[in-house]
């Protein structure tokens, strides 16, 4: 055991069992898993991605390139920032890294933080910005990615300094966002904090020498070998040689004789002293050589080569470096707005040093100089960039790989330019660094999802009426964020039985859909009528009071956008429906009109989507439920004409009555406001009861639509089809101006070879073509075919009894009675052209 | 990203929506436009390195139109005139 | 006379969760939902001091002109949604006579009034931690010193569009969410709670 007698702050009443690569072992309490694998003697933790060279514990923090463990599905998880907890099983990575199928089950959450400074680093600087911070009442958030704060004087901060351990700030981006990873167990939380003021306290990493075969376990570098012996009471070898070119390292050779290991050399460049190479065995190191030829023997090797200022954070808020000759080091340059570096992130240092970028070995070869440990990168192949005309520090980069691994080179990256200056005979700090970007440590995929997982990945939007079609069985369909009952299964029914059987209803009987997830955009003001007139491309100022109109709107390139019944409630009062998906994003873009291009225009829209709850009665039989409901409304044909809108008020519920249709069936809608939406659907069921009223989803819709030749914004359009294509030029006034009207009228708009929408009938009446099937010309292409269009909608219908499709094809109406082709699990299916219609031509159902 | 919306303040970006353009003049008379010119109006936007007039909408706020000035380098934010008024 | 029988809030199912909730946490965070609360959607130019001034008179109290401010009188309150936007909320059955108080006060001038009553639902959440609660998916500063009493702020919890007031009391919040999104808001919620600080 290399645990020391005394020392640490380890808890050592508090014992802690863990296995590693299976074999169980003894930490204490405060122990990271690297340092009870060190206390336990284990000194081969993992093996390197290319190599597969063994490696051990090189740092005590984040900038750990080698030690690379496995803990349950989490992989390439730092040991020396792995808190032992009882029970931690891990397993050393053998080269690269697996991610799990397996979901994720450790709990991950998200906070928004706000303070007025936020200081990263609990090291003396930061401790001592917190404070001065915290004297004005402000509040104060100090970071840091230890357990406990690196010192012992961690009380003394005054309650307005809230303290978040073991979280590492790991991005911080415009106006002072800061991103910061806290660990917790398992899991953890990322935290968003806004800061006014960030003070980046976040101290430097030590940088390794390069020098041939420098990757062996038991070569570590010398601060952390400090670590070890005092924050964890660990020995980390029982031999140790020091190879330093500063005197930073000088009170080392005093710690490591305090906990009894032998000194055996200490090895200074700054005295024309070096390592040439180092001997050992699949256990690590067992010796060093030096430049005379001498061998000297040991099992630990402390290594420093200088210091490296932490400034990743200010350098990804694009802050400047400067290369300091002093301290050997790339340091802060100019100032970020509201952010302050102090200590050593700002290069504040006080120590004497000869740079060294690279130890020349015995015999010419470069291939164990290694540079980036993580990546397994050597400066045989720095050479081999630099031969092959790099010159930049980012194509080196690139060309190597170095400072790609997950530890981000901050143990390589300045070697790297350390390197790339001597090989092509740069100065340092010409060469510069490469580019810093967040992630700092690496960060999990679990961590950014937070809770917005499962359930809660999106809003799931429900209707007034949901609870009536969970319990009747429907299956639901997700339509936007919205759940939408898709069938009512019966007994054992399929879905294309079911479908079947709801549309029958609807054509034959009474049918009844949960419609509430309509978009609706109310629209007041002396203005609106010229406002409508302006966004939809037909006339709406002949509608009267008391009626609605199917409208179509375009974008400015003429485009078909979105489509719905506008009805006209009062003097000055409108109503616009919108599709299910498009409702936010036409009611920003009515906005942006009035609000940007027709400010002049006295009209407003509110939102009114939730508010309304919306029952469509669909069928021969619907009036029949409707004067049931409504005993005082006249339902007749002539005195409810169709798109009437009458108010009612049935067992107590206020309703607005709309005779709309989408099936082509005499057809009512009942809004009425949300709350009374489920008892309102349940009067309906009621009323149609002795008929047999049959309750249908999404696809029952979809199919009675389409049989009608009913378009649906968003499956039969994309976004490239104009109302022409679609066959709808009678909804395009000539008479009055609207948005997209000049664009109808471009040469690429009036094209006579446009995809137009048209009818598919596959020749064998059971084929159900392919909703996105390409359409082709040729039965037996060989080579390449071209393409004429697309299947949009395919459907099974119960009134035609066989199938059928909407498709968009190229001179559609032209191919009027051709047959073209489209491909079907291996197999080709032949459908005539026609016309976009197939039921109910003469319009005469929905009056019936 | 911070985002100044003139009435309710600085906001995270996630309450916004962009877009695009500012400052894209609306033809006078779209019927007298060629081809070209009506062209340039619906599809030409400008991508510049550098500073940029932009139109956001505080969708998840206030729901107000305004624009922005944007440097794509620097992300600095700037007020352009005409703010909340018109293109 | 509501027949009250036939009305159902949006988060009707939610009221035993939510006493759990406030049983599990000691009573540090207490959710329930204020239904049927009467709101309408005011839209009025603020600039008119004439229609501002007579409005004042029909309402009893004046609309709040400084953004993301609410102003009350009693039970009665109006909320800042834009610069000529205003949410008016009054108790369950009050709809009509505010719909007609506004009426009075617009009294001809060009505006807006739009019930929408059951377009969201109203939650309140209060208790010691309800501040830390709503922190989790709220991206505004929430600190009693920058969003004071009477401030109110529309913006987002987690991925639902949602209005804060922050009332009188310190820890006391009222959710407005869209009745749709109430289910999700509601989940996310109690989810959000269950975290172990």
């Amino acid at each position: 055991m290399s645990r020391l007698p005394e020392g640490g702050r380890i808890d050592r009443s508090r014992p802690i069992r863990f296995t590693f690569n299976g074999h169980p072992y003894q930490g204490f309490a405060g122990d990271t898993l690297a340092s009870a694998l060190l206390a336990n003697d284990i000194r081969v933790v993992a093996r390197s991605v290319t190599y597969g060279r063994p490696r051990g514990v090189f740092s005590a923090g984040s900038e750990e390139p080698n030690a690379l463990v496995q803990v349950g599905s989490e992989t390439m998880l730092r040991a020396t920032q792995l808190e032992l907890v009882e029970g931690l099983a891990a397993t050393g990575l053998n080269g690269r890294g697996r991610l799990t199928s397996d979901p994720e089950t450790a709990r991950f959450d998200k906070i928004y933080a706000h303070c007025e400074v936020l200081v990263v680093g609990g090291g003396p600087p930061g401790r001592s910005a917190a404070q001065s911070a915290a004297r004005t009442g402000d509040r104060v958030i100090l970071l840091d990615e230890q357990p406990l704060l690196n010192s012992e004087d961690s009380d003394g901060l005054p309650p307005n300094v809230r303290v978040l351990l073991r979280t590492t700030a790991f991005g911080l981006y415009d106006q002072n966002l800061v991103l910061a990873a806290e660990r917790r167990g398992d899991g953890g939380c990322l935290w968003q904090i806004r800061a006014r003021q960030v003070v980046l306290a976040t101290g430097a990493h030590e940088r390794p020498l390069v020098f041939a075969n420098n990757d062996r376990p038991g070569i570590m570098l010398a601060g952390a070998v400090r670590t070890y012996l005092n924050r964890y009471g660990v020995a980390p070898g029982t031999r140790a040689v020091v190879f330093t070119n500063n005197d930073t390292t000088t009170p080392l050779a005093n710690a490591l004789g305090s906990a009894g290991i032998t000194v055996a050399a200490i090895i200074d460049f700054r005295q024309d002293q070096a390592i040439v190479d180092t001997d050992g065995d699949d256990d690590g190191l067992r010796a060093i050589r030096l430049a005379g030829g001498d061998q000297v023997e040991c099992d630990l090797l402390c290594v420093s080569g200088g210091f490296n200022p932490a400034d990743h954070l200010y350098s990804q808020a694009q802050g400047k470096l400067r290369y300091d000759e002093q301290f050997a080091c790339f340091r802060p340059h100019g100032t970020l707005p509201n952010v302050t570096v102090v200590g050593a992130a700002n290069g504040d240092f006080d120590f004497a040093i000869q740079p060294c970028w690279l130890v020349p070995g015995t015999n010419g070869d470069w291939s164990t100089h290694f540079v980036d440990l993580e990546r397994d990168v050597t400066v045989a192949d720095m050479q081999h960039a630099v031969n092959a005309g790099m010159r930049s520090v980012e194509h080196v980069k690139r060309f190597t790989t170095i400072g790609t691994g997950s530890d981000q080179g901050k143990t390589s990256g300045i070697n790297e330019v350390g390197l790339v200056g001597t090989l092509t005979g740069q100065p340092i700090g010409g060469v510069g660094t490469t580019t810093y970007r967040p992630p700092y440590v690496p960060v999990s995929f679990a961590l950014m999802a937070g809770r917005n997982r499962g359930e809660l990945f999106d809003p799931i939007r429900l209707t007034s009426i949901h609870p009536w079609h969970v319990a009747h069985g429907a299956v639901f369909e997700n339509v936007g964020q919205w759940k939408r009952p898709w069938y009512f299964p019966r007994h054992d029914e399929d879905m294309e039985a079911a479908v079947l059987r709801e549309c029958r209803a609807a054509r034959e009987n009474v049918a009844v859909m949960d419609v509430s997830t309509l978009g609706k955009i109310d629209i007041r003001g002396p203005d609106a009528v010229a406002f409508v007139n302006r966004i939809y491309t037909n006339a709406f100022d002949t509608l009267k009071v008391g009626f609605g109109r199917y409208g179509l709107m375009c974008k400015a390139d003429g485009m078909v956008f979105d489509d719905g019944v506008v009805m006209h409630l009062g003097p000055d009062h409108w109503l616009a429906t919108t599709t299910t998906g498009g409702a936010a994003a036409v009611l920003d873009w009515m906005e942006e009109w009035l609000q940007t291009e027709w400010p002049e225009l006295r009209v407003r829209l509110t939102s009114v989507t939730d508010h309304w709850s919306a029952v469509a009665v669909v069928g021969p039989q619907s009036r029949d439920v409707v004067r049931t409901l409504f005993p005082a409304i006249a339902a007749d044909a002539q005195s409810f004409p169709f798109l009437a809108i009458r108010e009612g008020e049935t067992g107590g519920i206020p309703v607005r009555l709309h005779r709309i249709t989408f099936s082509g069936e005499l057809a009512y809608e009942l809004w009425t406001p949300n709350w009374y939406g489920l008892a309102l659907w349940e009067a309906v069921m009621a009323a149609g009861q002795p008929l047999g009223i049959t309750p249908y989803g999404t696809e029952a819709m979809h199919v009675l639509r389409a049989e009608k030749g009913y378009i649906i914004c968003g499956q039969e359009t994309d976004g490239t089809v104009t109302p022409q294509d679609l066959g709808m030029s009678w909804i395009v006034s000539k008479k009055k101006p609207f948005v997209g009207q000049r664009s109808h009228r471009r040469s690429d708009t009036a094209r006579p070879d446009r995809k137009q929408l048209v009818g598919l009938l596959p020749v064998d009446s059971e084929e159900l073509l392919p909703e996105g099937a390409q359409v082709v010309l040729e039965e037996n292409g060989s080579g390449a075919v071209r393409m004429i269009g697309h299947v949009t909608s395919s459907y099974r219908s119960a009134a035609l009894g066989r199938t059928f499709a909407l498709a968009m094809l190229q001179s559609g109406r032209e191919r009027l009675g051709t047959t073209v082709y489209a491909a079907l699990n291996g197999h080709i299916v032949s459908a005539t052209v026609t016309e976009p219609i197939f039921y109910d031509k003469e319009n005469i159902r929905r009056d019936s | 990203m911070l985002i100044p919306c003139p009435w309710c303040g600085d906001r995270e970006d996630i309450e916004f929506k962009y877009g695009g353009a500012a400052q894209i003049a609306y033809p006078t008379n779209p019927d007298s436009a060629d081809d070209a010119a009506w062209a340039r109006y619906v599809f030409f936007r400008p991508n510049p390195k550098g500073k940029m007039a932009e139109r956001w909408v505080h969708s998840a706020g206030c729901r107000r139109w305004f624009n922005l000035g944007r440097d794509t380098v620097t992300h600095e934010i700037t007020s352009i005139p005409d703010m909340g008024q018109r293109r | 006379m509501i027949a009250e029988a036939i009305r159902r809030s949006a988060l009707a199912d939610y009221a035993e969760r939510f006493t759990t909730l406030y049983e599990t946490t000691g009573g540090s965070i207490s959710i329930r939902e204020l239904p049927f609360l009467a709101q309408l959607n005011l839209r009025v130019d603020a600039g008119d001091a004439a229609v501002m001034r007579q409005l004042t008179d029909s309402l009893g109290f004046s609309l709040p002109l400084t953004p993301n401010t609410a102003a009350h009188a009693g039970d009665r309150r109006a909320l800042w949604l834009g610069p000529d936007e205003w949410l008016i909320v009054d108790p369950d059955d009050q709809a009509t006579s505010l719909e007609q108080a506004l009426r009075d006060g617009l009294a001809g001038v060009f505006g807006s009034i739009v019930d929408v009553s059951a377009n969201r639902t109203v939650l309140e959440i209060r208790g010691a931690r309800a501040r830390d609660l709503l922190a989790h998916g709220v991206p505004i500063d929430l600190d009693p010193r920058s969003f004071r009493a009477n401030q109110c702020a529309q913006t987002l919890l987690a991925k639902a569009q949602v209005i804060i007031e922050r009332r009188g009391d310190e820890a006391a919040f009222h959710l407005y969410v869209r009745s749709s999104f109430a289910g999700y808001a509601a989940e996310w919620l109690l989810d959000a709670a269950a975290t172990d600080r």
